[in-house]
Protein backbone atom coordinates (compact mmCIF):
# COMPACT_ATOMS: atom_id res chain seq x y z
CA UNK A 1 0.00 0.00 0.00
CA UNK A 2 0.89 3.19 -0.34
CA UNK A 3 1.81 5.77 2.00
CA UNK A 4 1.12 9.57 1.33
CA UNK A 5 3.14 12.74 2.03
CA UNK A 6 2.32 13.09 5.60
CA UNK A 7 2.50 17.40 4.65
CA UNK A 8 0.09 17.00 1.55
CA UNK A 9 -1.91 15.13 4.01
CA UNK A 10 -1.76 18.47 6.41
CA UNK A 11 -2.13 20.35 3.63
CA UNK A 12 -5.09 19.02 1.94
CA UNK A 13 -6.94 19.55 5.65
CA UNK A 14 -6.69 23.15 5.59
CA UNK A 15 -3.92 23.36 7.82
CA UNK A 16 -1.39 25.50 7.99
CA UNK A 17 1.67 23.40 7.42
CA UNK A 18 5.33 24.03 8.73
CA UNK A 19 8.06 22.56 7.39
CA UNK A 20 12.04 23.30 8.27
CA UNK A 21 15.65 22.06 6.43
CA UNK A 22 18.09 19.90 7.54
CA UNK A 23 21.47 20.55 5.95
CA UNK A 24 23.75 17.23 5.77
CA UNK A 25 27.08 17.38 7.54
CA UNK A 26 30.36 17.57 5.81
CA UNK A 27 31.11 14.32 6.57
CA UNK A 28 29.59 10.38 6.51
CA UNK A 29 28.75 11.03 10.34
CA UNK A 30 25.03 10.23 10.62
CA UNK A 31 24.82 11.26 14.07
CA UNK A 32 24.91 14.75 13.16
CA UNK A 33 21.92 14.65 10.99
CA UNK A 34 20.29 12.47 13.71
CA UNK A 35 21.21 15.26 16.32
CA UNK A 36 20.01 17.96 14.19
CA UNK A 37 16.91 15.84 13.27
CA UNK A 38 15.94 15.42 17.19
CA UNK A 39 15.48 19.23 16.96
CA UNK A 40 13.34 18.50 13.92
CA UNK A 41 10.70 16.29 15.03
CA UNK A 42 7.78 16.98 16.33
CA UNK A 43 7.55 20.38 15.09
CA UNK A 44 6.91 20.25 11.53
CA UNK A 45 4.80 18.38 9.09
CA UNK A 46 7.88 17.60 6.90
CA UNK A 47 11.54 18.44 6.62
CA UNK A 48 13.85 19.70 3.50
CA UNK A 49 17.08 18.16 3.29
CA UNK A 50 19.14 20.33 1.04
CA UNK A 51 21.39 18.53 -1.88
CA UNK A 52 24.91 20.27 -1.81
CA UNK A 53 23.55 23.62 -0.88
CA UNK A 54 25.54 26.40 -2.35
CA UNK A 55 27.70 23.73 -4.33
CA UNK A 56 29.38 22.54 -1.04
CA UNK A 57 29.79 18.93 -0.77
CA UNK A 58 28.02 17.38 1.89
CA UNK A 59 26.02 13.83 2.63
CA UNK A 60 23.46 13.20 -0.46
CA UNK A 61 19.80 14.52 0.35
CA UNK A 62 18.80 10.89 0.28
CA UNK A 63 20.70 9.46 2.71
CA UNK A 64 19.77 12.17 4.22
CA UNK A 65 16.41 11.80 4.10
CA UNK A 66 16.60 8.29 5.19
CA UNK A 67 18.45 9.60 8.46
CA UNK A 68 15.71 11.80 9.10
CA UNK A 69 12.78 9.20 8.39
CA UNK A 70 14.60 6.87 10.99
CA UNK A 71 13.04 9.69 13.54
CA UNK A 72 9.70 9.55 12.46
CA UNK A 73 9.99 12.91 10.16
CA UNK A 74 8.29 12.51 6.70
CA UNK A 75 11.36 13.94 4.35
CA UNK A 76 11.25 16.10 1.69
CA UNK A 77 14.51 15.59 -0.51
CA UNK A 78 15.64 18.37 -2.37
CA UNK A 79 16.80 17.52 -5.67
CA UNK A 80 18.64 19.92 -7.80
CA UNK A 81 19.53 19.73 -11.76
CA UNK A 82 23.31 21.02 -11.52
CA UNK A 83 24.94 17.97 -10.66
CA UNK A 84 22.98 14.80 -12.40
CA UNK A 85 21.34 14.62 -15.69
CA UNK A 86 18.34 13.27 -16.66
CA UNK A 87 18.77 9.58 -16.57
CA UNK A 88 20.84 10.18 -13.08
CA UNK A 89 17.73 12.20 -11.96
CA UNK A 90 14.92 9.81 -13.01
CA UNK A 91 17.09 7.31 -11.43
CA UNK A 92 17.04 9.21 -8.66
CA UNK A 93 13.51 9.90 -8.27
CA UNK A 94 12.72 5.99 -8.44
CA UNK A 95 15.18 5.14 -5.54
CA UNK A 96 14.02 8.09 -3.64
CA UNK A 97 10.28 6.86 -3.88
CA UNK A 98 11.06 3.25 -3.24
CA UNK A 99 12.52 4.10 0.08
CA UNK A 100 9.72 5.83 1.15
CA UNK A 101 10.65 9.36 0.38
CA UNK A 102 6.95 11.17 -0.40
CA UNK A 103 7.74 15.00 -0.88
CA UNK A 104 10.37 16.42 -3.63
CA UNK A 105 11.29 19.79 -4.18
CA UNK A 106 13.19 20.51 -7.72
CA UNK A 107 15.61 23.15 -8.08
CA UNK A 108 18.30 24.34 -10.13
CA UNK A 109 21.14 24.85 -7.53
CA UNK A 110 23.42 27.15 -6.90
CA UNK A 111 26.27 27.42 -9.70
CA UNK A 112 29.07 25.44 -8.72
CA UNK A 113 31.29 29.26 -8.41
CA UNK A 114 30.51 29.27 -5.73
CA UNK A 115 31.04 26.02 -4.13
CA UNK A 116 34.51 23.93 -2.99
CA UNK A 117 34.99 22.85 -6.52
CA UNK A 118 34.59 25.61 -8.76
CA UNK A 119 36.11 24.18 -11.77
CA UNK A 120 33.54 21.38 -11.26
CA UNK A 121 31.74 20.62 -14.67
CA UNK A 122 28.18 21.29 -14.39
CA UNK A 123 25.46 19.22 -15.84
CA UNK A 124 22.02 21.37 -15.75
CA UNK A 125 21.04 19.08 -18.69
CA UNK A 126 17.51 19.60 -17.80
CA UNK A 127 16.35 22.79 -15.85
CA UNK A 128 13.99 22.95 -12.52
CA UNK A 129 10.87 23.57 -14.51
CA UNK A 130 11.47 20.33 -16.60
CA UNK A 131 12.45 17.88 -13.53
CA UNK A 132 8.81 19.23 -12.09
CA UNK A 133 7.32 17.88 -15.58
CA UNK A 134 9.91 14.81 -15.44
CA UNK A 135 8.53 13.83 -12.02
CA UNK A 136 5.03 14.81 -12.61
CA UNK A 137 4.77 12.83 -15.95
CA UNK A 138 5.93 9.65 -14.20
CA UNK A 139 4.01 10.18 -11.37
CA UNK A 140 0.83 10.35 -13.51
CA UNK A 141 1.69 8.70 -16.69
CA UNK A 142 3.46 6.17 -15.08
CA UNK A 143 5.90 6.15 -18.03
CA UNK A 144 9.45 7.57 -18.27
CA UNK A 145 10.03 10.82 -20.56
CA UNK A 146 10.61 8.14 -23.33
CA UNK A 147 7.60 6.70 -23.18
CA UNK A 148 8.69 3.30 -21.90
CA UNK A 149 6.40 1.77 -19.26
CA UNK A 150 7.76 1.92 -15.34
CA UNK A 151 7.49 -0.81 -13.21
CA UNK A 152 6.18 1.00 -10.44
CA UNK A 153 5.30 4.60 -10.90
CA UNK A 154 7.46 7.19 -8.08
CA UNK A 155 4.47 8.86 -5.72
CA UNK A 156 5.80 12.50 -5.19
CA UNK A 157 4.16 15.13 -3.63
CA UNK A 158 5.98 17.90 -6.03
CA UNK A 159 7.61 21.00 -4.84
CA UNK A 160 9.05 23.89 -6.42
CA UNK A 161 11.13 27.52 -5.23
CA UNK A 162 10.72 30.89 -5.99
CA UNK A 163 12.22 33.99 -4.71
CA UNK A 164 9.64 36.91 -5.53
CA UNK A 165 12.65 39.39 -4.24
CA UNK A 166 15.33 38.69 -7.77
CA UNK A 167 15.08 40.27 -10.56
CA UNK A 168 12.67 41.08 -12.45
CA UNK A 169 9.78 41.01 -10.86
CA UNK A 170 7.43 41.06 -13.59
CA UNK A 171 8.07 37.42 -14.52
CA UNK A 172 8.12 36.33 -10.80
CA UNK A 173 4.44 35.43 -10.67
CA UNK A 174 4.20 33.99 -14.46
CA UNK A 175 6.90 32.12 -13.80
CA UNK A 176 5.79 30.43 -10.57
CA UNK A 177 2.89 29.85 -13.12
CA UNK A 178 4.58 28.20 -15.02
CA UNK A 179 6.17 25.78 -12.24
CA UNK A 180 2.49 25.21 -11.28
CA UNK A 181 1.56 24.12 -14.58
CA UNK A 182 4.73 21.91 -15.43
CA UNK A 183 2.89 20.13 -12.39
CA UNK A 184 4.43 21.53 -8.60
CA UNK A 185 1.46 20.93 -6.16
CA UNK A 186 3.53 23.32 -3.58
CA UNK A 187 6.24 26.31 -3.58
CA UNK A 188 8.62 27.28 -0.82
CA UNK A 189 9.79 30.45 -1.13
CA UNK A 190 13.09 32.26 -0.24
CA UNK A 191 13.46 33.92 3.49
CA UNK A 192 11.00 36.84 3.43
CA UNK A 193 12.41 39.90 4.94
CA UNK A 194 10.33 42.26 3.12
CA UNK A 195 6.37 41.71 4.17
CA UNK A 196 5.70 44.52 1.39
CA UNK A 197 6.90 43.32 -1.38
CA UNK A 198 5.79 39.52 -0.41
CA UNK A 199 2.52 41.18 -0.30
CA UNK A 200 2.07 42.44 -3.48
CA UNK A 201 3.59 39.37 -4.81
CA UNK A 202 0.72 37.15 -3.61
CA UNK A 203 -1.41 39.92 -4.11
CA UNK A 204 -0.58 39.00 -7.99
CA UNK A 205 -0.41 35.25 -7.56
CA UNK A 206 -3.83 35.54 -6.72
CA UNK A 207 -5.33 38.04 -8.90
CA UNK A 208 -3.85 34.66 -11.78
CA UNK A 209 -5.53 32.34 -9.41
CA UNK A 210 -2.40 30.52 -8.81
CA UNK A 211 -3.24 30.60 -4.73
CA UNK A 212 -6.00 28.18 -4.94
CA UNK A 213 -3.91 25.92 -7.45
CA UNK A 214 -0.45 25.96 -6.18
CA UNK A 215 0.05 25.42 -1.67
CA UNK A 216 2.14 28.40 -0.77
CA UNK A 217 4.94 28.14 1.90
CA UNK A 218 6.38 31.13 2.89
CA UNK A 219 10.12 31.08 3.48
CA UNK A 220 11.35 32.34 6.71
CA UNK A 221 14.81 32.60 8.29
CA UNK A 222 15.34 33.80 11.74
CA UNK A 223 18.56 36.33 12.08
CA UNK A 224 21.32 35.30 14.61
CA UNK A 225 22.72 38.90 14.55
CA UNK A 226 22.77 42.17 12.93
CA UNK A 227 26.30 40.62 11.25
CA UNK A 228 24.54 37.98 9.92
CA UNK A 229 21.57 40.33 8.25
CA UNK A 230 24.38 42.29 6.81
CA UNK A 231 26.28 39.42 5.38
CA UNK A 232 23.17 37.80 3.71
CA UNK A 233 22.11 41.21 2.49
CA UNK A 234 25.60 41.80 0.93
CA UNK A 235 26.18 37.98 -0.48
CA UNK A 236 23.56 36.39 -1.39
CA UNK A 237 21.85 37.45 -4.29
CA UNK A 238 18.20 38.46 -4.43
CA UNK A 239 17.95 38.75 -1.00
CA UNK A 240 16.37 41.62 -0.27
CA UNK A 241 16.29 43.08 3.88
CA UNK A 242 15.26 46.06 4.05
CA UNK A 243 16.73 48.78 6.26
CA UNK A 244 14.33 48.98 9.12
CA UNK A 245 14.87 45.09 9.29
CA UNK A 246 18.47 45.36 9.94
CA UNK A 247 17.93 48.49 12.10
CA UNK A 248 15.59 46.49 14.67
CA UNK A 249 18.23 43.92 15.24
CA UNK A 250 21.08 46.12 14.96
CA UNK A 251 19.42 48.26 18.19
CA UNK A 252 20.00 45.38 20.51
CA UNK A 253 22.89 45.03 21.89
CA UNK A 254 24.85 41.98 20.66
CA UNK A 255 23.90 39.40 23.34
CA UNK A 256 20.37 39.91 23.15
CA UNK A 257 20.53 39.97 19.01
CA UNK A 258 19.67 36.55 18.61
CA UNK A 259 16.88 36.55 20.97
CA UNK A 260 15.45 39.40 19.15
CA UNK A 261 15.99 37.45 15.73
CA UNK A 262 13.61 34.94 17.03
CA UNK A 263 11.27 37.27 18.32
CA UNK A 264 11.20 38.67 15.04
CA UNK A 265 11.04 35.82 13.26
CA UNK A 266 7.61 34.41 15.35
CA UNK A 267 6.11 37.87 14.60
CA UNK A 268 6.54 37.16 10.95
CA UNK A 269 5.57 33.42 10.92
CA UNK A 270 2.40 35.23 12.92
CA UNK A 271 1.70 37.43 10.36
CA UNK A 272 1.94 35.19 7.62
CA UNK A 273 -0.13 32.28 8.59
CA UNK A 274 -3.08 35.01 8.88
CA UNK A 275 -2.37 36.28 5.31
CA UNK A 276 -4.75 35.09 2.68
CA UNK A 277 -3.20 32.60 0.07
CA UNK A 278 -0.42 31.50 2.30
CA UNK A 279 -0.93 27.43 2.79
CA UNK A 280 2.09 26.88 4.94
CA UNK A 281 5.01 28.03 6.87
CA UNK A 282 9.01 26.89 5.62
CA UNK A 283 11.40 27.66 8.74
CA UNK A 284 15.10 27.43 7.69
CA UNK A 285 16.86 27.71 10.88
CA UNK A 286 20.65 28.29 9.11
CA UNK A 287 22.55 25.85 11.94
CA UNK A 288 20.19 26.69 14.20
CA UNK A 289 17.89 23.88 14.33
CA UNK A 290 17.51 24.02 18.48
CA UNK A 291 15.63 26.84 17.69
CA UNK A 292 12.64 25.50 16.16
CA UNK A 293 10.37 24.26 18.91
CA UNK A 294 10.47 27.89 20.17
CA UNK A 295 10.13 29.92 17.22
CA UNK A 296 7.10 27.04 16.12
CA UNK A 297 6.05 27.25 19.23
CA UNK A 298 5.76 30.81 19.86
CA UNK A 299 4.18 31.45 16.78
CA UNK A 300 1.09 29.13 18.03
CA UNK A 301 1.94 26.18 15.15
CA UNK A 302 2.70 23.57 17.39
CA UNK A 303 1.43 20.97 18.25
CA UNK A 304 1.26 19.70 15.12
CA UNK A 305 -1.39 18.16 13.50
CA UNK A 306 -1.86 14.29 12.86
CA UNK A 307 -4.01 12.81 10.09
CA UNK A 308 -4.71 9.83 9.86
CA UNK B 1 34.33 34.30 -34.95
CA UNK B 2 36.06 31.80 -32.45
CA UNK B 3 38.21 33.67 -29.64
CA UNK B 4 41.25 32.67 -28.49
CA UNK B 5 43.92 33.94 -25.57
CA UNK B 6 47.90 33.86 -26.12
CA UNK B 7 49.42 30.69 -23.87
CA UNK B 8 52.23 32.34 -21.18
CA UNK B 9 55.84 32.86 -22.76
CA UNK B 10 56.82 30.40 -20.08
CA UNK B 11 54.38 27.65 -21.19
CA UNK B 12 55.44 27.84 -25.16
CA UNK B 13 59.30 28.32 -24.01
CA UNK B 14 58.97 24.93 -22.41
CA UNK B 15 56.76 23.64 -25.13
CA UNK B 16 59.55 24.05 -27.57
CA UNK B 17 62.62 23.32 -25.48
CA UNK B 18 63.53 19.99 -27.04
CA UNK B 19 63.83 21.64 -30.19
CA UNK B 20 66.38 23.56 -32.49
CA UNK B 21 64.18 24.55 -35.12
CA UNK B 22 60.44 25.03 -35.20
CA UNK B 23 57.56 26.67 -37.68
CA UNK B 24 55.27 29.65 -35.98
CA UNK B 25 52.03 29.56 -38.11
CA UNK B 26 49.32 31.64 -37.64
CA UNK B 27 46.24 32.05 -39.57
CA UNK B 28 44.06 34.70 -41.00
CA UNK B 29 40.97 33.79 -40.25
CA UNK B 30 39.28 34.03 -36.60
CA UNK B 31 42.26 34.49 -34.77
CA UNK B 32 43.79 37.40 -36.93
CA UNK B 33 40.43 39.56 -36.13
CA UNK B 34 40.69 38.75 -32.33
CA UNK B 35 44.77 39.39 -32.46
CA UNK B 36 45.65 36.63 -31.02
CA UNK B 37 47.15 34.04 -34.18
CA UNK B 38 47.46 36.01 -36.80
CA UNK B 39 50.47 37.42 -39.20
CA UNK B 40 51.88 40.02 -36.78
CA UNK B 41 51.26 38.12 -34.06
CA UNK B 42 53.27 34.97 -35.48
CA UNK B 43 56.12 37.86 -35.93
CA UNK B 44 55.92 39.24 -32.29
CA UNK B 45 55.98 35.40 -30.98
CA UNK B 46 59.19 34.37 -32.78
CA UNK B 47 60.90 37.31 -32.13
CA UNK B 48 60.32 36.67 -28.52
CA UNK B 49 61.37 33.40 -28.33
CA UNK B 50 64.00 33.65 -30.86
CA UNK B 51 65.21 36.73 -28.29
CA UNK B 52 64.76 34.41 -24.99
CA UNK B 53 66.66 31.23 -26.30
CA UNK B 54 69.39 33.27 -27.33
CA UNK B 55 69.63 34.40 -23.71
CA UNK B 56 69.38 31.09 -22.31
CA UNK B 57 72.03 30.25 -24.75
CA UNK B 58 70.91 27.90 -27.10
CA UNK B 59 69.51 29.41 -30.36
CA UNK B 60 66.26 28.63 -32.20
CA UNK B 61 65.01 28.84 -35.74
CA UNK B 62 62.07 29.88 -36.55
CA UNK B 63 60.14 30.19 -39.93
CA UNK B 64 57.16 32.30 -39.61
CA UNK B 65 54.57 31.20 -41.54
CA UNK B 66 50.43 32.51 -42.14
CA UNK B 67 48.39 30.85 -44.11
CA UNK B 68 45.33 31.81 -44.97
CA UNK B 69 43.00 29.19 -43.12
CA UNK B 70 44.41 26.85 -41.00
CA UNK B 71 41.34 24.99 -41.23
CA UNK B 72 41.05 23.99 -44.93
CA UNK B 73 43.19 21.61 -46.68
CA UNK B 74 43.84 23.79 -49.68
CA UNK B 75 45.74 26.40 -47.65
CA UNK B 76 47.20 23.70 -45.27
CA UNK B 77 48.46 21.72 -48.45
CA UNK B 78 51.15 24.90 -48.85
CA UNK B 79 52.96 23.87 -45.83
CA UNK B 80 53.86 20.37 -46.95
CA UNK B 81 56.87 21.04 -49.17
CA UNK B 82 59.01 22.45 -46.36
CA UNK B 83 57.27 21.08 -43.14
CA UNK B 84 59.65 18.09 -42.64
CA UNK B 85 62.41 20.48 -42.67
CA UNK B 86 61.53 21.42 -38.98
CA UNK B 87 61.47 19.55 -35.55
CA UNK B 88 57.84 20.83 -34.69
CA UNK B 89 55.03 23.45 -35.62
CA UNK B 90 53.95 25.60 -33.26
CA UNK B 91 50.75 26.78 -34.60
CA UNK B 92 48.34 30.04 -33.03
CA UNK B 93 45.08 28.92 -34.88
CA UNK B 94 42.38 27.36 -33.09
CA UNK B 95 42.22 24.39 -31.69
CA UNK B 96 40.52 23.16 -35.48
CA UNK B 97 43.57 24.69 -37.13
CA UNK B 98 46.11 22.99 -34.58
CA UNK B 99 44.55 19.49 -35.32
CA UNK B 100 43.84 19.87 -39.01
CA UNK B 101 47.78 20.49 -39.49
CA UNK B 102 48.74 17.37 -36.89
CA UNK B 103 46.03 14.97 -38.99
CA UNK B 104 47.84 16.22 -42.25
CA UNK B 105 51.36 16.16 -40.88
CA UNK B 106 51.39 12.75 -39.13
CA UNK B 107 55.13 12.97 -38.14
CA UNK B 108 55.90 16.57 -37.41
CA UNK B 109 54.75 17.35 -33.55
CA UNK B 110 52.46 20.27 -33.58
CA UNK B 111 52.04 22.78 -30.37
CA UNK B 112 49.25 24.99 -29.20
CA UNK B 113 50.37 28.43 -28.95
CA UNK B 114 47.17 29.75 -27.68
CA UNK B 115 44.13 28.93 -25.79
CA UNK B 116 41.35 28.50 -27.88
CA UNK B 117 38.23 30.28 -26.35
CA UNK B 118 34.61 30.17 -27.90
CA UNK B 119 32.47 31.38 -30.39
CA UNK B 120 31.79 35.30 -29.75
CA UNK B 121 31.81 38.96 -30.49
CA UNK B 122 33.75 42.02 -30.47
CA UNK B 123 31.91 44.06 -28.36
CA UNK B 124 34.50 46.91 -28.25
CA UNK B 125 38.40 47.09 -29.19
CA UNK B 126 40.24 44.32 -26.92
CA UNK B 127 37.06 42.89 -25.28
CA UNK B 128 35.38 39.75 -26.87
CA UNK B 129 32.42 38.03 -25.36
CA UNK B 130 30.50 34.47 -26.25
CA UNK B 131 27.50 34.24 -27.73
CA UNK B 132 27.27 30.77 -29.49
CA UNK B 133 27.76 27.20 -28.08
CA UNK B 134 27.21 25.70 -31.67
CA UNK B 135 25.07 23.49 -30.12
CA UNK B 136 22.99 22.38 -33.18
CA UNK B 137 19.72 23.36 -32.38
CA UNK B 138 18.98 26.95 -32.36
CA UNK B 139 16.17 28.60 -30.56
CA UNK B 140 16.72 32.17 -31.32
CA UNK B 141 13.67 32.91 -32.54
CA UNK B 142 11.89 31.78 -29.10
CA UNK B 143 14.31 33.74 -27.16
CA UNK B 144 14.35 37.33 -28.53
CA UNK B 145 17.75 36.65 -30.10
CA UNK B 146 19.55 36.31 -27.35
CA UNK B 147 20.62 32.43 -26.13
CA UNK B 148 19.74 30.93 -22.94
CA UNK B 149 22.06 27.91 -23.26
CA UNK B 150 25.18 30.73 -24.11
CA UNK B 151 24.02 33.18 -22.34
CA UNK B 152 22.80 31.98 -18.66
CA UNK B 153 25.04 30.43 -16.63
CA UNK B 154 22.96 27.38 -15.80
CA UNK B 155 22.09 27.17 -19.89
CA UNK B 156 18.36 27.60 -18.24
CA UNK B 157 15.48 27.74 -20.19
CA UNK B 158 12.87 29.09 -18.05
CA UNK B 159 15.13 31.71 -16.23
CA UNK B 160 15.90 34.00 -14.71
CA UNK B 161 16.95 31.84 -11.74
CA UNK B 162 16.51 33.88 -8.67
CA UNK B 163 20.22 34.68 -8.79
CA UNK B 164 19.44 37.48 -11.31
CA UNK B 165 19.69 40.84 -9.45
CA UNK B 166 19.36 44.24 -11.32
CA UNK B 167 20.08 42.45 -14.54
CA UNK B 168 23.58 40.99 -13.44
CA UNK B 169 23.98 37.33 -12.90
CA UNK B 170 25.00 35.83 -9.62
CA UNK B 171 28.30 34.22 -10.56
CA UNK B 172 29.94 37.50 -11.40
CA UNK B 173 28.83 41.59 -11.07
CA UNK B 174 30.39 41.36 -14.88
CA UNK B 175 28.17 39.07 -16.46
CA UNK B 176 24.71 40.13 -17.20
CA UNK B 177 21.85 38.02 -16.30
CA UNK B 178 21.09 36.27 -20.04
CA UNK B 179 17.47 35.61 -18.97
CA UNK B 180 17.05 39.34 -17.77
CA UNK B 181 18.33 40.15 -21.44
CA UNK B 182 15.52 38.05 -22.87
CA UNK B 183 12.71 39.38 -20.60
CA UNK B 184 13.96 42.81 -21.72
CA UNK B 185 14.06 41.90 -25.42
CA UNK B 186 10.64 39.80 -25.35
CA UNK B 187 9.12 42.71 -24.34
CA UNK B 188 10.49 45.12 -26.51
CA UNK B 189 9.12 42.78 -29.40
CA UNK B 190 5.66 42.76 -27.82
CA UNK B 191 6.46 38.31 -27.41
CA UNK B 192 6.05 37.67 -23.94
CA UNK B 193 3.80 34.79 -24.91
CA UNK B 194 7.31 32.99 -25.98
CA UNK B 195 7.98 33.18 -22.22
CA UNK B 196 4.86 31.58 -20.37
CA UNK B 197 5.29 28.30 -22.32
CA UNK B 198 7.10 25.27 -21.07
CA UNK B 199 9.81 23.99 -23.65
CA UNK B 200 10.41 20.51 -24.09
CA UNK B 201 13.77 18.75 -22.51
CA UNK B 202 16.63 20.08 -24.98
CA UNK B 203 17.81 17.66 -27.17
CA UNK B 204 22.19 17.84 -26.29
CA UNK B 205 22.69 15.00 -29.35
CA UNK B 206 22.57 17.74 -31.67
CA UNK B 207 25.44 19.44 -29.26
CA UNK B 208 28.64 17.89 -28.59
CA UNK B 209 27.00 15.51 -26.26
CA UNK B 210 26.50 12.94 -29.36
CA UNK B 211 29.93 12.68 -29.92
CA UNK B 212 32.38 14.22 -32.56
CA UNK B 213 30.51 16.57 -35.01
CA UNK B 214 30.07 16.12 -38.79
CA UNK B 215 28.15 18.27 -41.19
CA UNK B 216 27.27 16.36 -44.21
CA UNK B 217 25.88 18.66 -47.66
CA UNK B 218 25.55 16.19 -49.90
CA UNK B 219 24.60 18.67 -52.68
CA UNK B 220 27.93 20.27 -52.02
CA UNK B 221 29.74 16.88 -52.46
Amino acid sequence: MKSESNLKRVLDAGHISVTAECGPPRGADPDIVREKAAFVAGNVDACNVTDNQTAVVRMSSLAGCMLIKELGIDPLIQMVVRDRNRIALQSDLLGASALGVRNLLCLSGDHQKFGDDPQAKNVFDIDSMQLIHLAKTMRDEGVFPSGDKLQGAPDFYIGCAVNPFADPYEIRVPRLKLKMEAGADFVQTQCIYNMEKFKTYIEDAKRDGLTEKIKILAGVTPLKSAGMAKFMRRMVAGMDIPDEVVKRIADEPKEKQAAKGIEMCIEQIQELKEMEGIAGIHVMAIEWEEKLNEIIGGAGLLPRPIIE
Amino acid sequence: MITGTPKPIEEILEMVEPYDNIIVAGCHGCVTVCRVGGEKEVQVLASTLRLAREASGRKIEIKEVSLERQCDPEYVELMRPYVEDYQAVLSIACGAGIQFLAEKFTVTPLLPGINTGFLGVTERQGEWAERCQGCGDCVLHLTGGICPVTRCAKSLFHGPCGGSVRGICEIDKDVKCGWQLIVDRLKALDQMDNYGKLKPYKGWDSARHGGPRRILREDMI
